[in-house]
């Protein structure tokens, strides 16, 4: 019987199930971030429970380690710099793999991740951070927990879960210019809600799916837990495959015929399908509190709840182009890989950020990240347009991370959340593409990068 | 793990859809590497008109007086979206919560409750909202939600019901079925090596 690709790794990780009906599931990998780690491996430690294979667990300190160069142990959070030192210490104690502030290979978990070719297709993977799910772009089940099921796993070996429903988001055609892979996610979001996904695992796929490169994948796939699904994954095919061979933990070469068989077979059903036509999208841009308030950026603000309206203060109808902003952000796990940074500097160059913005700033996703672009002359691109250039971290993606800003500030943001408060009491938040943040930088206002990459082509 | 069974309360009502784990608690109210230390931090944004002061907003329904001693609270769709930080449930029991009845969750903040003794009680969101503000019985072994002369029933699954009726340990639990794991990992080595590392650290 024709089956899909998450049932093929569900069987392939069941362990033993449960008299109630429970699968044990077995975990391939965990990675820890500073923000949680030390909570779950002190506590694992004070219950005398050992990590089983250290060698299958990692972390790294990316949350709110400081972006600024030069960092050492402090951060801008106030009493930040604890998380750092003891889940550096723990991770010692516990003997795993630890990416530490200054390392080569530090940056954010869903970035070093792939990079490092410690997510692989078909593992499972788990970390205490909802966007886990970006690695699912690799071909993998990958998920966010909470730190008690990050305990669990790293003692066990497995997790106790009932299988979800499984979904096919498909997106047919082919994405118009300047229309990105965070588009996509963002109209699936706008249009099937932040609950859309609930209780399922989503399997991307389609033309406009295949045709995007692995680092845009993962922007996809990040957003799945913006639609409250388990998990969000993307076939492995000879991309993803050329992708991560030689990988640091990858295999050499992916030449055995079992990676083909991880994909979902042809007449395989899911209990939910999503069609939707990549070629109509266009550049989307976030209205209100939460990624669900979702535009097409040259549209009005569609009628939403009257909270969202007051609190990012634009009223249904209203032109999201032309909007004032104070800040513009350029990082994260969702926007901040070598490509991205290529598009966005492409797009700013022989431009200059508008006065009027109060903070520019671009943080790149990794260490790894940050020489490529370097080498590549991607800062200097940054820099002489008046962004400032980081090291990497999660930054602006929220407020312990990062700076301050006085309430009522306006952001554009390349991150995946804009909920109240997101980066700080106050702040309104609009995410959309590195495209979109770089046009609305140089124009002052949120503004259609489709323009601006008009008027650079002229 | 405090064992759940019965419980009579207030259904202190914060019905908004998409409530998010930033709003229930900011990433800067945690203060501290641990568990606890988090009660005063709940819901930070929304209780208190001046977060840095402490006042109390007293337009926020936790801060109103029927609601004092609520240990039940009611929630719109996607209730605990966003971050999966834990510390949304464990300021929530800290604070005194112990079950929130909601249209629908967030997955990982659902997970989050069970694993901490809080019940997630998914209702249709017309009885969620009829339960505002009543005195109601929730009973877990019985599966319903009587407010009144209304009673509600609910499913959950039976393990996340196991668990909370106990108050078990679930890493314990599942320890106990530690032969069953090594003899599928000794398997699994085989058929995939490649997932297996040597320590590199």
């Amino acid at each position: 019987m024709p089956s899909t690709l998450f049932e093929k790794i569900w069987q392939a990780h069941c362990v033993d199930t449960m008299p109630s009906g429970s699968a044990l599931v077995a975990i391939d990998r965990v990675f820890l971030h500073e923000r949680t780690g030390a909570a779950a491996l002190k506590s694992m430690a004070a219950a005398g429970r050992p990590v089983r294979d250290p060698a299958r667990v990692f972390a790294v300190m990316d949350h709110i380690v400081d972006t600024r160069i030069g960092r050492g142990d402090g951060t801008l959070m106030e009493g930040g710099s604890a998380f750092i030192t003891e889940t550096r210490a723990a991770a010692h104690a516990a003997g795993i793999t630890l990416f530490d502030v200054n390392d080569p290979d530090q940056g954010i978990t869903h970035v070093i991740s792939p990079e490092l070719g410690i997510v692989l297709p078909g593992v499972t993977l788990v970390a205490p951070d909802s966007h886990t799910c970006t690695q699912g772009a690799l071909g993998a089940l990958a998920w966010g927990i909470g730190s008690s099921e990050a305990e669990h796993a790293m003692a066990t070996g497995v997790l106790r879960l009932d299988k979800p429903r499984t979904m096919r988001v498909t997106f047919t055609g082919k994405l118009a210019a300047g229309v990105t892979a965070k588009d996509m996610a963002l109209a699936l979001i706008a249009a099937h809600g932040a609950g859309g996904g609930a209780g399922h695992a989503v399997e991307f796929a389609g033309e406009a799916v295949e045709a995007l490169d692995i680092e845009a994948r993962m922007t996809l796939c990040n957003m799945a837990t913006e639609f409250s699904a388990m998990a969000g994954f993307i076939a492995p095919d000879a991309k993803t495959f050329a992708y991560l061979a030689g990988r640091r933990y990858a295999p050499a070469n992916f030449d055995d015929p079992y990676w083909k068989t991880l994909r979902s077979d042809e007449g395989a059903t899911f209990d939910t399908e999503i069609v939707i036509d990549a070629a109509s999208l266009a550049p989307m841009v976030s209205w209100g509190t939460s990624p669900q308030h979702s535009m097409p950026i040259d549209g009005a603000v569609p009628q939403g709840p009257e909270r969202a309206h007051r609190y990012i203060d634009l009223a249904p109808g209203a032109a999201m182009l032309g909007t004032p902003i104070d800040v513009a952000f350029i990082g994260s796990c969702t926007n901040a890989r070598l490509s991205d940074l290529r598009r966005a500097a492409a797009l700013v160059k022989g431009h200059r950020v508008a006065d009027t913005i109060r903070k520019a700033m671009v943080v790149p996703g990794s260490s790894a990240v940050k020489r490529a672009a370097e080498a590549e002359g991607l800062d200097t691109i940054f820099t002489e347009a008046g962004f400032e250039w980081r090291a990497s971290g999660c930054s602006l993606c929220f407020f312990a991370g990062g700076e301050r800003f006085p309430e009522g500030s306006r952001t554009i943001s390349s991150t995946n959340r804009n909920f109240e408060g997101r980066q700080g009491p106050g702040i309104r938040t609009h995410i959309a593409s590195p495209e979109t943040v770089i046009a609305s930088a140089v124009a002052g206002v949120i503004a259609d990068p489709r323009e601006l990459a008009r008027e650079s082509a002229q | 793990m405090t064992p759940f069974t019965t419980l009579t309360s207030v259904a202190v009502p914060i019905l908004r859809d998409n409530v998010d784990t930033d709003a229930i608690i900011p990433s800067r109210e945690m203060k501290s590497t641990g568990r606890t230390g988090l009660a005063e931090g709940l819901f930070a944004p929304w209780r208190y008109s001046d977060v840095a002061a402490r006042t109390p907003d007293p337009s926020f329904e936790l801060n109103m007086p029927e609601a004092r001693g609520g240990q039940v609270i009611l929630g719109g769709a996607n209730f605990g979206c966003g971050s999966s930080r834990e510390h949304a449930v464990w300021a929530l029991v800290e604070y005194g919560i112990r079950c929130v009845i909601a249209e629908s969750f967030a997955p990982i903040f659902r997970a989050n409750c069970i694993r901490n003794g809080v019940l997630p009680i998914t209702l249709p969101r017309a009885d969620v909202d009829a339960l505002a503000w009543q005195e109601i019985t929730v009973d877990l072994p019985a599966q319903t939600v009587t407010a009144g002369e209304t009673t509600h029933s609910f499913t959950i699954e039976d393990e996340p019901r196991t668990m909370l009726l106990e108050g078990l340990d679930v890493i314990d639990l599942t320890l106990k079925a530690l032969p069953a794991i090594e003899a599928w990992t000794d398997a699994d080595r085989t058929a995939r090596p490649w997932v297996y590392l040597e320590k590199t650290a």
